[in-house]
């Protein structure tokens, strides 16, 4: 019983954080609202007993990333009068256009068959031991990629952030 | 005991189909570029949550190990991304991307 | 021997290569001698297998040299036939070939030219081989073809002539007019009869009624392509033209070889003729009326080698009337002689040409006899066997077509012997004005006159003697031969045979003979009066002409004919259809292509307007449509 209500009240926060992202006129006002939402899908994660990635998702989505945000936006000196907006007609087209995704999206997923599962349950593979298993005996190469990745990413950074030599 | 025992699949994927549509709305409402950026990361969030929902269904945990690394990528992708903003801002003053619009006919 | 036969077209296959490719960097002498000794071998060849045939019974042989076309069910063999009339044939191309060459390392040694002259001799040659050698009517026609080209190459020799490259396209267009029913012939013939093989159609043919539609069809459209290439009425008028070449390539071409090519294919086909009595008595008649106009067109033209030619043109006539008859031998024999006297003609009228300097008017000639006496010696033969004198070989040759004529149509005897009674006339005209009488021409011809070198007179020497005895081999029975001729070419013409019986009694035969010699001596005498007595000269160019007379001088305006009623009517509508049809509407197609793909893109590409946020519309809407479409 609880875990429904639980996933009600999150979904409507999710959702709710996730329209006021968007809709929010003081782009600060937005990366807020961002981190929140990042906070209700982390709840998801531990209503779906995957206790490794809601601390990762924390750590990395709201700790690191929307701070990025947060110093960028920061940087450029953004608020609400240097926004700028799109006309009426062109917000009007984008709601429909994302309405008929909407639409479509449930359409194609209403007839699709539930898939029955194979493995027999087991509430505990979210678990880090369990996880860390699977990550370092199938998925090593892609760890060890990934490690070059951030690398390239943060080598990548640097390059393009600094200033020309006058 | 995982929610996926109580709550149905179903339900995930109808929050994460709307949160996603959610994403797209961002992506075309706005016209600041950070603003498009956090609504793809909204997307990519959406899709997260289906897949750790799926992984929880199939007591698999390939999709948790890819939702990690989907994290690692959009971790790596944001980096790079605000770094580029920074450029333009810095040639066009201005992150409006109604601005970046020389790549026509 | 005769399986060498395949040696007889290569020699001088291989001969026009080597000339043809090195031609420039060899010496002339190294030319000539390539060049007349290719030939040379040929006929020693040629001679082998004559003489092998002779003593032979089975006396048709095939030999296959490779297979040439295969396409599904059709086989056509690269095949060679070598029978009395293909080995005689042989006999004459290579051997007049041979002098010819001979005569032309004289008559051709100041010609830049030279080597490219031997070239496409030997080059003619080879596909003239390549007609009488055939087994079937696609070689035939391959060799057809191929004579018509080397004509218009040896035409044109002198091609810094504008003139002269007209007549060139002249002869090879008319050739093409004739060479369509040729073409037409062959595939009615293999429509007919599934297979193009003398043997096969010739065989199949027996089973057909005489007078058979599809026989009268297929043998008038073959003789289209005779008239073409052997220049009968009306596709003859190539051929007074043609003289523009060298005088070797008129005796050689127009004179022994290329334009009997019709001759030999009807002879060949004899069966097929004798089957269609409708295209026989076509022939018949086509061959007198060519043979009475080009002879009265001779009369009156003054360039010693435009006699010649409407000689040529009437002789074939007679070659054509013989045909028509039913007379194959006498039609085969009148080419023999024909070959050797009309040859000896022409290289005499260039040995005079050459030692005047080139001038060809007999106007400007006279009294040649006793500058050049060899050439007047053998001019002189070549002119009475021409007419027919009694005892050279025109005379057997003639005698025997006229007897038949005579048997089967009154009529076409009477055009015969008028056109005899008119040969004579001109050609002794021809001799007298231009060897006897008073010099006419400019004192610095009179002081470059010489005799020929010998390299141009043993060839002529060797045709007079040709053409004093070439008629033995003919000599029929009322006079006591035994026609040798007649019996060697019997497996050839054994089908028709039908027709070719005599039914002459030696008498009526005798008088033949006699009312022909008559005739003959009449005229001489006439001509003789005229210009050897009365010393009368063709009128001048200044002079005025009476009407009858201008009109024969300007050959009966057939050229203006034509030229006012088929070229220029096509030139017009080549034209027309040219700025219509081609610039307008094929260019406007084409460009219209290209301008609409370019409209086109100008309109699509205004879709990339730069424009993220349109971009990521455009997505959006997209993978909509898609999924859209995948849930339907």
């Amino acid at each position: 019983m609880i875990t429904t209500y639980l996933f009600y009240f999150l979904s409507f926060l999710a959702i709710m954080f996730a329209l006021m992202v968007v809709f929010s006129k003081n782009p600060v006002h937005s990366v807020l609202y961002l981190v929140l939402t990042f906070f209700t899908i982390a709840g998801h994660y531990v209503l779906l007993n995957a206790q490794f990635l809601a601390a990762v998702h924390i750590i990395v989505y709201a700790g690191a990333i929307m701070v990025l945000f947060l110093f960028v936006i920061m940087l450029l000196n953004l608020n609400k009068e240097t926004e700028p907006h799109k006309g009426v007609w062109l917000k009007a087209s984008a709601a429909v256009a994302s309405g008929l995704l909407l639409v479509v999206l449930v359409g194609s997923l209403k007839g699709a068959e539930t898939i029955v599962a194979t493995n027999a349950f087991n509430p505990n593979i979210g678990l880090i031991e369990n996880l860390g298993k699977t990550l370092f005996t199938d998925f090593l190469l892609p760890f060890e990629v990934a490690s070059i990745l951030l690398i390239v990413a943060m080598v990548g950074a640097v390059m393009l952030g600094k200033r020309s030599i006058k | 005991m995982s929610a996926i025992e109580i709550v149905p699949l179903n339900w995930y994927l109808l929050l994460s189909t709307v949160l996603f549509t959610i994403g797209v709305l961002g992506v075309l409402f706005r016209r600041n570029a950070i603003i498009i950026f956090m609504s793809v990361e909204l997307m990519l969030n959406a899709v997260n949550l289906l897949l750790v929902a799926f992984s929880s269904y199939l007591s698999d945990s390939k999709g948790q190990v890819f939702v990690f690394f989907i994290m690692a990528v959009a971790a790596a992708e944001v980096a790079v991304g605000l770094a580029i903003l920074m450029m333009v801002y810095r040639n066009t003053k201005s992150s409006d991307i109604n601005i970046l619009n020389k790549l026509k006919w | 021997m005769i399986k060498l036969v395949y040696l007889v077209p290569l020699l001088p296959l291989i001969g026009f290569l080597i000339i043809g490719l090195f031609g420039k960097k060899l010496s002339k002498g190294l030319v000539s001698v390539v060049g007349c000794g290719s030939v040379l071998g040929a006929f020693a060849v040629s001679l082998g297998i004559f003489f092998e045939l002779t003593g032979k019974v089975e006396k048709s042989v095939t030999i296959d040299l490779f297979s040439w076309i295969t396409a599904g069910k059709l086989s056509i063999p690269f095949s060679f036939l070598v029978d009395p009339l293909s080995s005689l044939f042989l006999l004459i191309i290579t051997g007049i070939g041979f002098l010819i060459h001979l005569y032309s390392t004289g008559y051709m040694s100041h010609d830049e030219g030279f080597s490219r002259f031997f070239a496409y001799l030997n080059l003619f040659i080879f596909f003239m081989l390549l007609l009488v050698l055939g087994s079937n009517y696609l070689i035939m026609f391959v060799g057809w073809e191929g004579v018509g080209l080397c004509s218009y190459l040896l035409i044109g020799f002198w091609f810094k002539n504008t003139a002269y490259n007209n007549a060139a396209k002249k002869a090879f267009i008319m050739n093409r007019i004739g060479d369509l029913g040729f073409l037409l012939g062959i595939i009615l013939i293999f429509v007919t009869f599934g297979s193009t093989s003398y043997h096969e159609v010739f065989l199949m043919a027996k089973n057909f009624t005489s007078g058979a539609p599809v026989l009268t069809a297929i043998t008038l459209l073959l003789f289209v392509g005779a008239i073409g290439k052997s220049a009968q009425l009306p596709l003859y008028t190539w051929l007074p033209d043609a003289m523009a070449g060298p005088t070797p390539v008129s005796a050689l071409i127009h004179a022994a070889t290329m334009v009997t090519a019709g001759i030999y294919m009807i002879a060949r086909s004899n069966i097929l003729f004798t089957l269609a009595p409708l295209s026989m008595e076509i022939i018949a008649m086509v061959g007198a009326c060519t043979l009475l106009f080009a002879a009265t067109i001779g009369l009156a033209q003054n360039d010693i080698k435009k006699v010649l030619a409407y000689s040529t043109v009437s002789q074939l006539g007679y070659m054509f009337l013989a045909l028509g008859v039913g007379a194959y031998t006498g039609a085969v024999f009148h080419v023999m002689t024909h070959a050797f006297f009309k040859a000896l003609l022409f290289l005499g009228a260039g040995s005079v040409i050459h030692a005047m300097s080139g001038e060809q008017d007999i106007r400007h000639m006279g009294g040649l006899k006793k500058y050049l006496p060899i050439t007047q010696l053998t001019f002189l033969l070549g002119t009475l066997a021409i007419v027919g004198f009694p005892g050279f070989s025109g005379f057997f040759s003639k005698d025997e077509i006229l007897a038949h004529a005579y048997e089967h149509n009154k009529l076409l005897w009477v055009f015969g012997v008028l056109g005899a009674a008119m040969t004579t006339f001109y050609m002794f005209r021809l001799y007298f004005l231009t060897f006897k009488g008073d010099f006419r021409g400019t004192k610095d011809q009179l002081h470059h006159l010489h005799e020929s070198p010998k390299n141009m007179t043993i060839p002529l020497m060797v045709l007079a003697a040709l053409s004093v005895v070439g008629g033995l081999v003919g000599i029929p029975e009322v006079l006591g031969g035994t026609h040798f001729l007649e019996e060697f070419l019997k497996p050839v013409f054994e089908d028709s045979s039908f027709r070719l019986i005599h039914h002459l009694s030696h008498e009526t035969e005798y008088i033949l003979m006699g009312v022909a010699v008559t005739v003959m001596t009449v005229s001489l005498y006439y001509a003789y009066t005229v210009y050897v007595k009365n010393k009368t000269l063709p009128a001048d160019e200044s002079q005025e002409l009476k009407p009858l007379h201008k009109l024969v001088y300007k050959k009966y305006l057939i050229d203006e004919l034509y030229d006012n009623a088929i070229t220029q009517p096509l030139n017009f509508i080549s034209g027309g259809l040219h700025k219509v049809i081609d610039n307008q509407l094929v260019d406007g197609i084409v460009n219209g292509v290209g301008t609409v793909v370019n409209w086109t893109s100008s309109k699509v590409r205004l879709v990339q307007t730069g424009n993220i946020g349109f971009y990521i519309f455009v997505m959006v809407i997209s993978i909509v449509l898609i999924l859209f479409t995948s849930i339907m």
